[in-house]
């Protein structure tokens, strides 16, 4: 029933609404979402970093202790007694007592020649003069070394405590046991994908990464020292993965301790976080969306029958203003038309009395006289109907205030038309309401107004058809309803919307006014009632009645 | 003989004529006046039966010179001519102790009937009084 403009207003209102409504759902959510994000990222950077500050210190302790232990030896034993076979097993064994860190002992003398050695591997004869790690070891009190493979061929490390034997050093080496490093490292391998390994400067891998690659292996890492990581915590994409890397240098910087964490993982509570806010958005729109269309319903609706009801009050409105122009208009005309009349009539006369003169009455004309009088005297009668039914129409008489029984003036009013009604064949039935109160009216002008009514019914009936009339009286708002059915032909509707003018009429020339109905309009109007007509094209009229209750 | 005398007093001159004459046809003694003003000026001159007399003229009105008439001749009757706009005045005219009023444009079969109806009235009056008088 809405239309074009209606839907407009609708969907506009509906857009405000999505759009005031939207423009903070949205923005509060994304503020929570980000606010959260920041929080928890900040809480998981924090968390890695204490891990990695942790495990460093771990490392640094581990390493000092072992650094410790071979000072102990160094300071507590003589070089000639750890030369010996015998006292370095015995030291060996002291040092095993407190912890299986260590692998092997060996004692090595200024020129890189294996004095004494226990542990696995057959290294007795080994000569490090041309190693790295031995010409380093000399030139340092203490050195420990990068992973290597040496004369064993397995990737290590040693540390090496250098002691004096009068002006000239010894070195005291001792393996790390990787195992028990590693594990150091490694316990800070947590959640499912957490990596933990150490790189050195060059980025080859000191321990074994969980992700894959091997000791002594280029780490697929090792541009975060080119990236300048140090002790530091951030998110890094390396080989099209992003992750967490919290770091930290280890060994006098030589080592860069790095521990992996994956986003999907640590950051698992933000994605849901982010699924939520995102099904809560789109619940809330739908939502908003819903109402948005309900409520504009409900507001359209009445908007559309508010819009209706005004428009049947102008119509109205518009219909009384023009009523009461075109009231003083028939006045008007009335009177100005009625002198010329009665002129007319008075000189038609005074012909019709001088045709009585003799000379006149032997005229060969005269019966063409008598009859063109006659004529002129009827055509007068006729334009006096119309004029004093204009002023009936405009008059501004007073309604009379009497006690009316609105049934019973119908039952008058149809006793004058019976006749035509029988000649017709047409069956005027009547269905009362029997207790109908009487009212303060007018009868007379009340009964013009159904005289009118019915007159017309039986005219648009023509032959064969029945009226029928129903009173019925609404106790709640007051007012009597007379309905006149008929089954005539019907009313088309732009007929309808004229059928109150004055002079408007479907009769053929000289047989109607046109002022029947629109006496009647007025009648009511005086009275206080209404009078309005509803009419299927092929399916008969009805018009309505409505007088209002009215207490003497 | 005429059977009365009359005075039409109406301020449309074709229709005044016209009506004077056919009513002087009508074998009774007739004049005719446009205004309130000549009517009452006429009517102490010369004695008149019954008066017809138009509701709206210029000057004095219909229901005015009525009045003026009844306090000078109570006897005479006045026979009031409206037109459906002024049936009121009709009305209130007789109200003021007009004979009877008569709408436009009049049928003159029934303007004689009234004329001679009030006649008759105005000379049973006159009758009454002259036998009041003799005794």
């Amino acid at each position: 029933m809405a239309s074009k403009k209606h839907r407009i207003l609708q969907r506009k209102i509906i857009c405000m609404a999505l759009f005031f409504a939207i423009v903070p759902l949205s923005s509060l959510g994304l503020t929570i979402y980000y606010q959260f994000r920041v929080a928890y990222t900040t809480r998981i950077m924090q968390d890695l970093k204490n891990m990695a500050e942790n495990r460093q210190h771990t490392i640094a302790i581990f390493l000092k202790e072992r650094t410790a232990q071979l000072s102990l030896l160094v300071d507590g034993y003589t070089f000639n007694r750890l030369k010996d076979q015998e006292g370095l097993e015995e030291a060996f064994s002291s040092l095993q007592r407190h912890s299986r860190s260590f692998v092997d002992l060996g004692v090595i003398d200024a020129d890189g020649r294996h004095l004494a050695y226990v542990g696995p591997y057959n290294l007795k004869k080994q000569n490090y003069r041309d190693t790295d790690w031995f010409n380093l070891a000399l030139v340092n009190d203490k050195y420990i070394s990068d992973v290597f493979m040496g004369f064993r061929k397995v990737p290590h490390f040693i540390i090496a405590v250098r002691g004096w034997s009068g002006d000239k050093p010894w070195i005291l080496r001792a393996t790390i046991n990787s195992e028990v490093f590693d594990n150091i490292v490694g316990s800070a391998q947590v959640g499912e994908n957490g990596d933990a390994f150490i790189i050195n400067k060059e980025g080859i891998l000191q321990t074994k990464p969980r992700s894959g690659g091997n000791v002594l292996e280029q780490s697929e890492y090792s541009g975060l020292i080119k990236a300048g990581f140090g002790n530091r915590v951030a998110m890094k994409g390396i080989g099209g993965e992003k992750a967490l890397f919290a770091t930290r240098w280890i060994k006098d910087k030589t080592w860069l301790l790095v521990i992996k964490q994956s986003p999907q993982h640590e950051l698992r509570p933000l994605t849901i976080a982010r699924f939520i806010s995102i099904v809560v958005f789109v619940g809330g729109f739908f939502v908003i969306l819903l109402s948005g269309f309900f409520i504009t319903r409900l507001m359209m609706a009445r908007l559309i029958q508010s819009e209706r009801e005004k428009a049947a009050l102008d119509d109205r409105l518009i219909q009384s203003s023009k009523m009461a122009a075109l009231g003083k208009l028939a006045a008007g005309i009335a009177h100005e038309v009625n002198n010329p009349l009665a002129v007319i009539k008075e000189k038609a006369g005074w012909i019709q009395d001088l045709l009585e003169e003799e000379d006149v009455a032997n005229s060969v004309n005269f019966k063409e006289f008598s009859d063109s009088l006659d004529k002129i005297d009827r055509h007068v009668e006729r334009a006096r109907k119309v004029t004093h039914r204009l002023l009936g129409f405009a008059r501004r008489m007073e309604p009379m205030n009497e006690r009316v029984n609105v049934n019973r003036v119908l039952d008058e009013t149809i006793s004058f038309l019976e006749n035509e009604a029988k000649f017709n064949n047409i069956a005027i039935l009547t269905d009362y309401f029997e207790e109908l109160p009487e009212t303060m009216s007018d009868s007379a002008q009340l009964q013009q107004v159904f005289l009118n009514i019915l007159d017309n019914a039986i005219d648009a009936i023509g032959k064969n058809g029945e009226v029928k009339i129903q009173t019925t009286y609404n106790s709640e708002e007051k007012y009597i309803a007379v309905l006149f059915f008929d089954n005539g032909p019907g009313i088309p509707e732009e007929v309808q919307k004229k059928i109150f003018d004055p002079f408007y009429t479907t009769r053929e020339v000289g047989k109607g006014t046109g002022l029947g109905l629109s006496i009647s309009y007025s009648i009511m109007e005086k009275l206080g009632g209404r009078i309005s007509v509803d009419s299927q094209d092929g399916h008969g009229t009805v018009f309505t009645i409505i007088l209002p209750m009215k207490k003497g | 003989m005429p059977e009365f005398n009359v005075l039409v007093v109406d301020d449309e001159e074709d229709f005044r004529d016209t009506l004077v004459k056919r009513l002087r046809k009508r074998n009774l003694d007739v004049q005719g006046v446009e205004s309130g003003q000549k009517a009452l000026e006429l009517l102490d001159k010369v004695r008149f039966d019954v008066v017809i007399l138009d509701v709206k003229m210029p000057g004095i009105d219909g229901v005015e010179t009525l009045q003026e008439i009844k306090r000078k001749k109570p006897l005479i009757e006045v026979i009031m001519l409206t037109g459906h706009g002024s049936v009121e005045m009709g009305i209130q005219g007789m109200k003021l102790g007009a004979f009877e009023y008569v709408m436009k444009p009049a049928d003159i079969d029934g303007l004689m009937e009234k004329m001679r109806r009030a006649c008759k009235k105005k000379f049973f009056h006159e009758e009454k009084i002259r036998q009041t008088k003799e005794p």
